[in-house]
């Protein structure tokens, strides 16, 4: 093992700040986009099914 | 194999294939990052110059490569769609330039954050530096102009030609270091020369890199079956997939 303690691992010899901003934002913007398109995916589902019904309303209108 | 491709490159037989692809280039992307970020925190010793500040080269230089490749598979999906004037093309493209741009964002931003310690300075009017920034913006760019434009297949065209033309600055960003006299440093790793970098080193950062690529398929995977959805909308194997079928149980019920 390269680390004294988890504290020596936290400071990054004085780097923390840097090391830990770097790799904290990337894991960030990695959560929010795979969040976003999750939820890309339901509005998009969400979006069909109100076509389709409203589609099914329409022919039922013009057979009444 | 060419009538595979064929097969494939329709959107309602690609919507499947990518619903089962995705999950695999997930598991593999996180994997490869489990085992690169125990080699790069763990295992590689600290730098002789720079300490243990220089272990942001474990994101830095994997997101700024995947931000050059993702350009450069959407150029490639460009020219697909213009010339064979391929749907899923289009689609593609649009799935990739929003991870392209969060990668050129994270390679300037871990880059400042390296800049600030080891130069100086959060930014330097550098040639490296100043490509990257172009790069970002004709992503943003791409995206800006492909929603402007209500028709996708309209879109996808202008979009394309912008995908194809920006990508002569992918080159220029990879060369940068050579062609100027430039505060970024010089490649650590070249295809001709080989590596100047400790091999544990570079084996965390190749390995970080591919994770990275793993993640960016997965995900551009993953949204583009949303777009398809979206643009197929109005087609009955759209209405039979068993996702839609259920919402409308449930809505139903």
């Amino acid at each position: 093992m390269i680390w004294n303690s988890a504290a020596d691992f936290w400071a990054m010899g004085g780097y923390g700040i840097y090391v830990w901003g770097s790799f904290g934002v990337t894991a960030l913007c990695i959560f929010v986009e795979a969040m976003w398109v999750k939820h890309a995916r339901g509005q998009a589902l969400i979006q069909v099914v109100h076509e389709l019904e409203a589609q099914e309303t329409q022919d039922k209108d013009w057979q009444t | 194999m060419f009538q595979k491709l064929f097969h494939f490159a329709s959107p309602q037989n690609f919507y499947p294939l990518a619903g089962r692809l995705w999950p695999l280039f997930a598991l593999l992307g996180t994997g490869l990052a489990v085992w690169g970020l125990w080699l790069g925190m763990f295992v590689a010793p600290s730098d002789f110059q720079q300490g243990e500040g220089y272990r942001i080269i474990f994101v830095h230089v994997p997101v700024s490569w995947m931000s050059m490749v993702i350009y450069l598979a959407m150029a490639f999906w460009a020219i697909l769609g213009i010339t064979l004037n391929t749907r899923l093309s289009g689609m593609m493209c649009r799935a990739l330039a929003p991870t392209g741009a969060i990668f050129a964002f994270l390679s300037l931003w871990t880059g400042a954050l390296w800049g600030k310690p080891m130069w100086g300075a959060w930014w330097v009017w550098d040639a490296r530096l100043t490509s990257e920034l172009i790069l970002f913006f004709l992503y943003l760019g791409y995206i800006a102009l492909t929603s402007a434009i209500d028709d996708p297949r309209r879109a996808d065209k202008a979009g394309g030609i912008l995908a194809i033309v920006g990508a002569l600055n992918v080159p220029v960003i990879y060369f940068s270091v050579k062609w100027w006299n430039t505060l970024h440093q010089g490649a650590s790793v070249s295809l001709t020369k080989g590596s100047s970098m400790a091999q544990i080193m570079l084996e965390a950062m190749l390995i970080m890199g591919i994770a990275f690529w793993m993640y960016a398929v997965a995900i551009a995977l993953y949204r583009v079956r949303s777009i398809i959805l979206i643009r197929e909308r109005h087609a009955q194997w759209v209405a039979d997939l068993p996702e839609v079928k259920a919402i409308r149980a449930g809505a139903s019920a």
